[in-house]
C-alpha cells in the first residue's frame, strides 16, 4: 500500500497547501495507521490492552460500560425504533394513497400517526443523536470514556426497555391514539382505555434515560477534554451535543410534569387539566410545547454539529466563522425556550401575547442564517470532495433551507392561522426534521462508519443512497406545502374525492415508497461494507478532529497517549498528533494502571487530574430492569408490586453509591 | 371476475375525476379566498412565497454550483470569513425579518376585529364530530350548516361541548380553536354568494376526519327568509306514514337524544332535527341528505362513520321507512 505523506508543519498556510494535496477518496493513498499513533501503541498499547480488556460473551454484552459499545447500541435501537415508526408512516401512505379508502380503520390510523410522531421524536431522533454523541464527544475531545460511565449504560438501558414499552402496547393495539401532542380533554377523559397510559408512563421512563444521558455528556464536555483543548478548540460538533444536553436538562422537566399531571389525572382522579373542575385544559398545551418546541432544536443541533463536521473535512477548509457557529448554536438553544406560543397562535390567546411570540419566533432563524452561511463559506473557500456523506450535507441544506423559509412565514400570526394544522405544517416540519436531522444523520453514519465498524463502505452505492433519498424525500414532502395550501387538514385518516387533493397523495405516496427504497438501499450498502468491506484506515477522508487520530474502530482505552490540543483542527495542525509521541514516556499522559483518564479544567483544558473509572458491572442493566418493573406494575395499576420494585431498584442503587471508584489522585 | 372488472372501473373512475378536478376550484383553497380575513392571508402568501422563493433560489444555487465549481479548483481562498457571515447570516435577514415581522402586525390589525360592527351572532359549538350553530335572539340551530348573509359580518362565539376542536373555513378565515368552558370570539365576512368548505383543522378524535360543515352565504333577503323558516318549529306530519314516523320518533329511543322543536322530543345529546329535511348532507359532511343514506344512517351508522357516538337503531323495515319519511319532510 503507497503511504502518501501529508505535510504536518503546523502554520496555517501549511493547513491550506494541506487542503490542496490530501483531497482523494482512496483509502489505500493513507496510512493504514497513523504513524503518531503507531508510535504511541507501541510503547503503551500492550499494557492498555490488557487492563482494558473487556470480558467476551454474555456477561461481557450485559455488563460493558465502554460508551463506544453503548454509542452503538444507541444507533442500532434508534435506527430499529426509525424503521419501525416509518413503517408505520408507509402504512399511512399507503391508505391516503386515494381518497375514501378504508385499509385501515380510524382507530388504527390515529395509532398510526400519533406512535409515528412519537416514536421519532422521542425513540429515534434525540437516541440517535445520543449515539452520536456517546461514541464520538469523548473521541473527539480526547478522553478514554464518559465521565459517568455506569450512568451511560443505564441510561441505554432505560431507551431500550421504555421503547420496548411502547411498542408493545402498538402490537397490543393499544398505542397511545390523540396525536403526538396528546391534548387533553381528548387524552384525558375522553380516552379511557391504555392508550394514553402508555404514553404517559412511556415517556416518563424515557425522560430518566434522557435526563442522565443529557448531564452526562454535559459534565463529560466540561471536565474531560484533553489538555490544551480551551472551549475555542471545541469542534462544532461537540457544541452541538452540549447545547442539546443543556437543552433537555432544562426542557424535559415541563413535559415531565404534564405527564404525571396526567397520569394523576387519568389515575388516581385528580383535576390538574379538567376545566370543569378548576383545572386548565390550555395548561397542558403551554408545559407540552415548552417542551415540543425547545425539542426541535435538541433534535437539530446535534445534527447540525454533524453538518459543521462534514462540510470543514470534505471542503478541506476549517469551518468559516467558528466563533459564530458556536455563539449561534448556544443562542438557538436559549432562544428556543422563548417561542413555544407559535404553536398555538389558533387557541386565542390575547394580541399581545401573539406578536411576542411572532418576534421571537423571527429572532431564532438568525442563527440558523447564521450556520448557512458559514457552511456555504466554507464550501465555497475551500475545495468540494463529492463524497457521500458531503452529498448528505448538501442535501441537507437545500432541504432545510425550505424548511427554514416555510417556518419563518410563520411568524406572520394570520398566516400561521391559516396554514397551521393543515398538510402545509406537516411538509414544514418534515423538511425541517427530516431535512434538520434525518439527512444530517445519515451523512454522519457515511461519514464515520469507519470509526463505527473498521470498514469502508462504497462510494458509488453511498451515492445513490443520498440521490435516492433527497428524491424521495422532495417527491413525498413538497407537494403536501399545495395540498395545505388547498385546505386538506392533518390528522385526517380518508378524505373525500373532488377537492384535487387525490393527485398530490397518490404522488406523495409513490415518493414515500421511493423513499423506503433508498433506506432499503442503504441499509444494503451498510450491510455489504459490513460483510466485505474493505477494512478502513485511521484516517480514510483526512478528517480535521480528534477521532480520526484514533483507530479504526477505536480501541476500548481510545488514545494510547492522551494528546495535547493546539489548534481547532488539531489533525491538520500537525503539532497535536506529535505530542502522542513526544508523550508516550510521560505516565501522566498514558495512565496504564486500573481504568484511568485526565481530568481538566471546564474553560481552558487544564491538568488537574489523573481520574479513575469504573469497570464492567450489570448495576446500570439491574436498576433498568427494575424500573421497567416499576412501569409495568403502574401501567397494571398493581401498585403494592410498584413500591416493591421501586425498593428493589433502591437497593441496588445503594449499593452502586457504595462501589465507587477510588478517590481521585492529585496530580504530580 | 366481474369484481376484478367493477375494481378496474371503480379505479379509472376515481382517476378520472381525479385528473378532471385537480385544477377545479372546488377545492376549498385558501388561495382562493371570499372573505377579507382569508384575501390578507392569501396576499401574504404571495409575499412571502415570493421572498422565499427568492432566498431559497440563492442558497439552493450557492450550493449545487459549489458542489460543481469548487470541486474542480486548485485554489483555496484564505481569511476567516466572518464579514460575510455577519452581512449575509445576521444583517440581510434580519431587514427582512423586520418586513415579516410588520406583515405580521399588520394582519394581526387588519384580521382582528372587522371593520363594521357585526350584523349578528352565531354561538358555535363543536361536537365529537359534528358542529351545531345557533343564531343568537333567534330560536334557530342547525347542525354542519352555517348561513350567513353576503357581504356582512357575523361575530361567532366559539365553545365546545367536549374535546378541543378548531374551526376553518379555508376560503373564508384562518383557524380558531374550541376549548372546553372558554369562549373564543372571532368573526367572519364573507364577499361572494356561494357554499364554502369548513372543516375541524384539531385532531378531535376517531371521526375527525369527518367533521365538516358548509358555509352558505346568501344575499340578504335570501338569508332573513332562510332564517325565518329556520325559526319555525317543525312541519306538522301530513301523510299517515309521516305521522307514524313522528309517533315512532318522540316515543321511541330518538327523542332522548335528539330535538324537534314543536314535539316532544327534546333531547340535546345529538344535532337537533327540527329541520333536517332542509339539510343537504348528514353526519357532518358525510353522505347526500336523501331517504336511502338516511336509512342507511339511522340503521347502522357505525357502517358509514365508525366511532360516531349514535347507536345501531334496530327498527323494523316499516317503523324505518316511517321514520325516514317524517324526517325528510321536516324541510
Amino acid at each position: 500500500m503507497t503511504q502518501l505523506t501529508p505535510p504536518r508543519t503546523g502554520t496555517d498556510a501549511d493547513i491550506e497547501t494541506l487542503s490542496t494535496v490530501a483531497d482523494s477518496l482512496e483509502a489505500s493513498t493513507r496510512y493504514d495507521v497513523l504513524p503518531e499513533r503507531g508510535a504511541a501503541e507501541a510503547t503503551v498499547g500492550a499494557a492498555l490492552d490488557a487492563e482494558w480488556e473487556e470480558e467476551p460473551g454474555l456477561w461481557g454484552f450485559i455488563t460493558t460500560v465502554n460508551h463506544k459499545r453503548i454509542g452503538r447500541r444507541y444507533l442500532v435501537t434508534a435506527g430499529f425504533f426509525f424503521m419501525l415508526a416509518g413503517i408505520n408512516a408507509l402504512v399511512m401512505r399507503t391508505q391516503l394513497a386515494g381518497p375514501n379508502n378504508s385499509i385501515i380503520s380510524p382507530e388504527i390510523y390515529d395509532q398510526l400517526f400519533t406512535m409515528h410522531g412519537t416514536m421519532m421524536i422521542f425513540f429515534f431522533a434525540t437516541p440517535f443523536n445520543s449515539g452520536f454523541g456517546n461514541f464520538f464527544l469523548p473521541l473527539m475531545i480526547g478522553t478514554r470514556d464518559m465521565a459517568f460511565p455506569r450512568l451511560n449504560a443505564l441510561s441505554y438501558w432505560i431507551f431500550l426497555f421504555s421503547g420496548i414499552f411502547m411498542f408493545t402496547g402498538e402490537a397490543m393495539r393499544v398505542a397511545p391514539d390523540a396525536g403526538w401532542f396528546a391534548y387533553v380533554p381528548l387524552s384525558n377523559e375522553y380516552s379511557p382505555q391504555l392508550n394514553l397510559d402508555f404514553y404517559s408512563l412511556g415517556l416518563l421512563f424515557l425522560a430518566v434515560s434522557s435526563t442522565v444521558g443529557a448531564m452526562n455528556l454535559v459534565i463529560t464536555f466540561l471536565k474531560m477534554r484533553a489538555p490544551g483543548m480551551s472551549l475555542n478548540r471545541v469542534p462544532p460538533f461537540v457544541w452541538g451535543i452540549v447545547t442539546q444536553s443543556f437543552m433537555l436538562v432544562f426542557a424535559l422537566p415541563p413535559l415531565d410534569l404534564a405527564n404525571l399531571m396526567l397520569f394523576l389525572d387519568r389515575r388516581l382522579g385528580m383535576r390538574f387539566f379538567d376545566t370543569a373542575k378548576g383545572g386548565d385544559a390550555v395548561l397542558w398545551q403551554h408545559l407540552f410545547w415548552l417542551f415540543g418546541h425547545p425539542d426541535v432544536y435538541i433534535i437539530v443541533l446535534p445534527a447540525m454539529g454533524i453538518v459543521s463536521s462534514i462540510i470543514p473535512t470534505f471542503s478541506r477548509r476549517s469551518i468559516l466563522a467558528y466563533p459564530y457557529v458556536v455563539l449561534a448554536t448556544v443562542a438557538t438553544g436559549i432562544i428556543s425556550f422563548g417561542v413555544w406560543v407559535h404553536h398555538m397562535f389558533a387557541v386565542g390567546l390575547s394580541d399581545v401575547s401573539l406578536t411576542f411570540f411572532s418576534a421571537a419566533t423571527l429572532t431564532i432563524s438568525v442563527p440558523a442564517g447564521i450556520q448557512m452561511f458559514a457552511w456555504l463559506g466554507t464550501m465555497w473557500r475551500g475545495r468540494v470532495v463529492l463524497s457521500p456523506a458531503m452529498l448528505y450535507a448538501m442535501s441537507f441544506i437545500i432541504t432545510f433551507v425550505i424548511g427554514g423559509v416555510t417556518g419563518v412565514m410563520f411568524a406572520v400570526v394570520p398566516f400561521d392561522q391559516q396554514v397551521t394544522d393543515s398538510y402545509f405544517v406537516v411538509a414544514h416540519f418534515h423538511y425541517v426534521l427530516f431535512g434538520g436531522a434525518v439527512m444530517p444523520m445519515l451523512g454522519g453514519l457515511f461519514y464515520w462508519w469507519p470509526k463505527l465498524t473498521g470498514r469502508m463502505t462504497s462510494h458509488k452505492g453511498g451515492v445513490i443512497s443520498a440521490v435516492l433519498i433527497f428524491v424521495g424525500f422532495q417527491v413525498t414532502f413538497f407537494p403536501m406545502h399545495i395540498q395545505g395550501l388547498l385546505g386538506m387538514p392533518r390528522r385526517i385518516y380518508t378524505y373525500p374525492a373532488g377537492y384535487g387533493w387525490g393527485t398530490y397523495n397518490l404522488i406523495e405516496t409513490i415518493g414515500a415508497y421511493v423513499l423506503a427504497f433508498g433506506f432499503l438501499w442503504t441499509l444494503f450498502v451498510f450491510a455489504q461494507s459490513l460483510l466485505s468491506g474493505p477494512v478502513a484506515p485511521d484516517d480514510p477522508w483526512g478528517g480535521n478532529t480528534l477521532e480520526w487520530a484514533t483507530g479504526s474502530p477505536p480501541k476500548a482505552y481510545n488514545f494510547p497517549v492522551i494528546p495535547t490540543v493546539h489548534s481547532l483542527n488539531p489533525l491538520w495542525d500537525g503539532r497535536t498528533l506529535q505530542s502522542m509521541v513526544d508523550h508516550r514516556h510521560d505516565d501522566q499522559r498514558t495512565m496504564t494502571e486500573v481504568h484511568r483518564t485526565l481530568r481538566t479544567s471546564e474553560l481552558d483544558g487544564r491538568i488537574e487530574r489523573v481520574m479513575s473509572m469504573p469497570g464492567e458491572t450489570v448495576q446500570p442493566l439491574l436498576v433498568a430492569a427494575f424500573l421497567t418493573m416499576t412501569v409495568c406494575f403502574l401501567l397494571a395499576d398493581i401498585m403494592l408490586a410498584a413500591a416493591v420494585a421501586v425498593g428493589l431498584m433502591g437497593l441496588v442503587i445503594a449499593w452502586w453509591m457504595w462501589n465507587r471508584p477510588e478517590i481521585d489522585e492529585p496530580a504530580p | 371476475m366481474r369484481r376484478c372488472r367493477r375494481l378496474l372501473a371503480g379505479v379509472a373512475a376515481t382517476l378520472s375525476v381525479e385528473a378532471l378536478v385537480a385544477g377545479c376550484d372546488r377545492a376549498p383553497s385558501t388561495l382562493s379566498p371570499v372573505g377579507p380575513k382569508s384575501d390578507f392571508t392569501t396576499w401574504a402568501w404571495w409575499g412571502l412565497f415570493a421572498v422565499a422563493a427568492f432566498v431559497c433560489c440563492i442558497i439552493i444555487g450557492l450550493t449545487v454550483l459549489a458542489g460543481v465549481v469548487r470541486r474542480r479548483s486548485t485554489k483555496v481562498k484564505t481569511g476567516e470569513g466572518r464579514t460575510f457571515v455577519m452581512v449575509c447570516g445576521v444583517i440581510l435577514p434580519g431587514i427582512v425579518f423586520a418586513g415579516v415581522f410588520a406583515l405580521s402586525v399588520g394582519g394581526l390589525v387588519a384580521t382582528s376585529e372587522p371593520s363594521h360592527k357585526p350584523a349578528m351572532t352565531v354561538d358555535v359549538v363543536g361536537h365529537q364530530w359534528w358542529w351545531e350553530f345557533h343564531y343568537q335572539g333567534t330560536s334557530a340551530v342547525t347542525a354542519n350548516e352555517l348561513h350567513v348573509p353576503v357581504g356582512t359580518s357575523v361575530e361567532l362565539r366559539l365553545r365546545t361541548h367536549d374535546v378541543i376542536h378548531s374551526f376553518w373555513i379555508p376560503q373564508v378565515m384562518p383557524k380558531m380553536d374550541l376549548l372546553p368552558r372558554r369562549i373564543n370570539k372571532t368573526w367572519l365576512s364573507v364577499d361572494h354568494p356561494g357554499t364554502y368548505r369548513g372543516e375541524c383543522a384539531e385532531y378531535c378524535g376517531v371521526q375527525h376526519a369527518h367533521m365538516d360543515f358548509a358555509l352558505v352565504a346568501q344575499s340578504q333577503s335570501d338569508f332573513r327568509s332562510w332564517l325565518q323558516r329556520q325559526e319555525q318549529d317543525a312541519a306538522t306530519p301530513t301523510t299517515t306514514s309521516e305521522q307514524q314516523g313522528m309517533q315512532f320518533f318522540t316515543s321511541a329511543s330518538c327523542s332522548t337524544c335528539h330535538t324537534i322543536r314543536g314535539t316532544s322530543a327534546h333531547g340535546q345529546l345529538g344535532p337537533d332535527l327540527t329541520h333536517v329535511g332542509s339539510r343537504p348532507s348528514l353526519a357532518a359532511g358525510l353522505i347526500p341528505n336523501d331517504v336511502g343514506h338516511m336509512s342507511g344512517w339511522i340503521a347502522n351508522s357505525q357502517a358509514v362513520k365508525p366511532g360516531n357516538l349514535m347507536p345501531p337503531q334496530h327498527l323494523s323495515p316499516s317503523d324505518l321507512h316511517d321514520v325516514v319519511a317524517y324526517l325528510q319532510s321536516l324541510k
